[in-house]
Parts: C-alpha cells; structure tokens; sequence
C-alpha cells in the first residue's frame, strides 16, 4: 500500500478534478434536464419533437464515441475549447438526457387535475410547470436523480482518454512509475467512494426532507 | 545421401570460390552479393543443423509498420525481415527456405525456449531480465522515445524545447511517465491511442507528440506528408536478435554476420528498402555486444 500512501498528493489531484468535472456537468445535465423535459410536455408538438430527438440521440450515442466526436470532430468546425470543457459539454449533454426523461417520468406521476386547475386560475404553461408541477415532479425522482450523479462520477472516467487528467488518468500514470497495480486500484476506488457514498447519503437526506404523504 | 553428396561437392566449389577471391584482387570480385554463400560450420552446430537442412524459422512482428508487417499477399517485410534474410543467406539457404513466424512480444522468450523459431528479429529490446532465459546476438538497431511534429514545425528540436508545450501520448504509457519525469514543465496530453495524438495535432490541439521513434516513423508512413521526427531520442531501446540462451556459438555467428553487413552496405539496404523511406538518414549501426 505503499505506492498509495506516496502518491497522496497526486490522488488528491485527480479526485479534485473528478469532483470539479462531476459536479460542474452535473449542474449543467440539470439545466439541461429540466429544459429538455419541459419540451417533452410543452403544448406545442414541434418543441416535443425537438425534446425527443435530443433524447434519442444522446442518450444512445455511447459515451466514448461522443467523447472522439466532440474532442476530435468540433476543433474542425472551428469550436476549440479546453479538453476540460470538452469533457463537461458531453458529460452534461449526455446525463442532460437521462434527467430529462427522469424529470418527465416525475411530471407524469403529478395527477393531470393539478395542471388543470393550474391552467384555469390562469397561470401559464411556464408557470403551471415551475410552480405546481415540477415542485411535485421532483419529489418522486429524487432518488433516481441521485443514481444519475452516481453515473456521472464513475462515467468521468472516460475523460481519461480524452486528454483530462483525473482520477483514472493519474492511476494509469502511477501504475506504469510504481508497477503495483492492486494497490493503486484499490486506492482510486476509494477515491470514487469518497465521492459517490456521500452522494448517495446527500440523495437519502433530501428524499426524506421532501417526502409528503399522498 | 545423394544430397549430402551435392552438399559436400557445393562446399568444395564454394570453398575453391573464396580461394579464388582471396588470391584475386578486390576488383573482380567473383561473388555476388544476393547469391547464398556456402561456409564451413562445426559438426553438431545450429548453423550446420541449418545449412544442411537448407530451411530456417525466424520469429517476427507482423503488425509492427516498417520492421515487420504481414500484407495482403501474404509475404512479410520491414527491416527487421531484411535482417533475417541477410542472415540466413550467410547460412547458405535460400530466401524460400526462410519461413517466418508471427512471434507477438508476450510469446518471444517461449518461441525460443520451445524451438518454435530458430532466432527471432522482432523489435526484441534487449534487457537483463529477458537474457536470462534468452541470448542476444546484436544490437543491430537502437530504437528510442523521440518527438513528432507537424511538417516544417520548427519549434521543436529536442525534448527540452517541450518545457511549456502540450505534449501529447497515451494514458498509461512508459514513454507518458518518461516525458513526465525529464520535461515537469510540459503539459502532458494523455489520449487512448497514438492514432488520436495525431487526430490532436492535426487539430491543433497538440504541438508534439511522444513515444518511441519506431511507432513514430510508423505515423509518419501511415500519414504521408504531414508529420516529421524531430530526430532527438532521448531513452535507448536497443534492439536484439533472440536466440537460445546456451547457443553462444550461433550468437557468435550471427554477430559476425552483423558487422559483415554493416561494412558491406548490406546494412545499409535494408535499411533504405525499409525505414529509409520514412526517415532517409542512415543511422550509425550499434556496436555489436559480445558478452
């Protein structure tokens, strides 16, 4: 175990860029999620297309292969960001695409007479959604939301290959210097658990803040 | 018996041959260079067992561009061929009695061991842990990590002009943890493959890109045009021919045969057939180790 206790600084380094690409793409996938969500539901048939070719599409392209597209393809049409950036455009736009339909399997299980009755005190579609059916809609994906972070932590991995140095990318570095292979997974492994255990306990905590009996 | 018979008559012309020669003077040579030569080998050698039997097995990549690769006709080149040739044209067999065999470099010490192959040219680096189960005839070639730039980059000379630049090569490579630990200062880009290094530098998004030289000169010859060595390794691989580890006679021979190529231009041949196409300037052959 060695070989992880002398490389504390450079397992603290990467986890510090896992946790920054984590949590950066995860606000990001939000924004996205509600956004796109909300097009899933809108009254107006062509943004439910729009919502629903996005989902199709990113949520099935596999995740490396938009990695290359995005990294190697988007410097060609002139777009030339950081590789970072590059790794939190497509980890938000891919998760964006599972909270979306995460989002929306929430809106379905708010009764229909809420929007309704929403509708014919006069609020609009915004405000119908923002104010009496999302609050409602959120309840109930709490917990799969929290299984989305998770994803979205472990799935940062494959910014490794991209060029962003985090936590898999230092492992690799260090098993080529040390050749100690078990210990050093070991360690990044627990790497991960600092991360995701709490993410999980922080899902728990807010699921049972918001929990209202029906 | 009869062919024994031809073999030993075969032996004593060419013998008369080289007696010829050496009365002769250096200006009419009778030999020429591509005709196999009969030599006299001790009883009970590999290079007797060899020659007698007129066929050899040489152990080589067939995957590795510019020193051993395997294409669509079937037959195998690359310098590392050209050097197995040169040798068992010294064992008087013919180029058709060379047969080769894909030795990957997790198999080699046991293509060796079992007899598989009679030797084996195959980017075998040679190393203390390797020669304990195998011996090493050579160095005949020093492969190194060295630098790749786009065409006509003249930003880049050496390593020490990486200090500040992005630098790329693959995740978990020992050439990664090299350029590391020499150039702190440059920023290590780190992809999946080389192939996506070189997607990165036509982008722009690298200035470099770094491994070892002989997988470097394979980008440059799959990418005609757009990329060059900088031509300043800085690590030495040295490159063996693997044999049996007792067989320190066949080693011997196999060395002799090395340097005889070098003076000869023989060396120089096979490299301007191979490598030379990609990288023209012949480099200086290794001293030949006799250990």
């Amino acid at each position: 175990m060695d070989a992880v206790f002398d490389n504390l600084d450079a397992f603290g380094a990467g986890l510090g860029v896992t946790l920054k690409l984590s949590m950066i793409s995860f606000v990001l996938a939000m924004l996205i999620g509600f956004v796109i969500a909300s097009f899933r539901v809108s009254p107006v048939a062509p943004l439910r297309a729009a919502g629903l070719t996005y989902v199709e599409v990113f949520r099935n392209i596999p995740l490396t292969a938009f990695f290359a597209l995005a990294v190697f393809g988007l410097p060609k049409v002139g777009l030339n960001i950081s590789f970072f950036a590059f790794a939190v455009m497509v980890l938000s736009m891919y998760t964006g695409a599972f909270v979306s339909e995460a989002l929306r399997s929430g809106i379905n299980t708010v009764a229909t007479g809420q929007a309704e009755a929403a509708r014919s005190i006069g609020l609009t579609f915004g405000q119908t959604l923002f104010l009496v059916v999302l609050p409602q809609a959120l309840r109930t994906v709490v917990q799969p939301i929290g299984s989305l972070f998770i994803a979205l932590a472990k799935n940062s991995s494959i910014a490794s290959l991209f060029a962003v140095i985090e936590l898999t990318s230092t492992f690799d570095l260090l098993t080529d210097q040390e050749s100690a292979t078990l210990p050093l997974l070991l360690g990044t492994i627990v790497c991960y658990l600092i991360i995701t255990l709490p993410a999980g306990a922080v899902t728990a905590y807010v699921e049972r803040r918001v929990a209202f009996k029906r | 018996m009869r062919s024994r018979g031809m073999l030993r008559t075969a032996a004593l012309v060419a013998s008369l041959a080289l007696v010829l020669t050496a009365c002769g003077d250096d200006g009419d040579k009778v030999e020429t260079k591509d005709e196999p030569k009969k030599r006299e080998f001790a009883a009970g050698s590999t290079m007797e067992r060899l020659q007698t039997a007129g066929k050899v097995k040489v152990g080589t990549k067939f995957d590795q561009p510019l020193f051993g690769v395997k294409g669509v006709s079937g037959s195998v080149e690359g310098f590392d061929v050209e050097i197995a040739k040169g040798i068992a044209a010294e064992l008087g067999i013919e180029e058709s009695g060379v047969e080769f065999v894909e030795s990957i470099s997790k198999n080699r010490e046991d293509f060796i061991v079992n007899g598989t192959a009679d030797f084996i040219v195959a980017t075998y680096t040679i190393n203390d842990k390797r020669k304990e189960k195998v011996g090493f005839a050579g160095p005949y070639f020093v492969a190194g990590q060295d630098i790749m730039v786009k065409k006509g980059d003249t930003a880049i000379k050496s390593k020490d002009d990486l200090a500040g630049k992005k630098v790329c090569s693959v995740t978990g490579s020992t050439p990664a943890t090299r350029v590391k630990e020499q150039v702190p200062t440059a920023q290590l880009t780190l992809f999946g493959t080389y192939t996506e290094c070189a997607e990165a530098m036509r982008n722009g998004q690298v200035q470099a890109t770094t491994t070892d030289n002989v997988i470097l000169l394979g980008l440059i010859d799959a990418n005609p045009g757009e990329f060059e060595l900088v031509g300043a390794p800085f690590s030495e691989e040295p490159y063996g021919i693997g044999v049996k580890k007792e067989d320190t006679d066949f080693r011997t021979f196999i060395n002799d045969v090395l340097e005889e190529m070098y003076k000869d231009g023989r060396y120089k041949d096979a490299y301007d057939k191979t490598l030379g196409k990609v990288q023209p300037d012949l480099p200086t052959p290794p001293a030949v180790n006799r250990y």
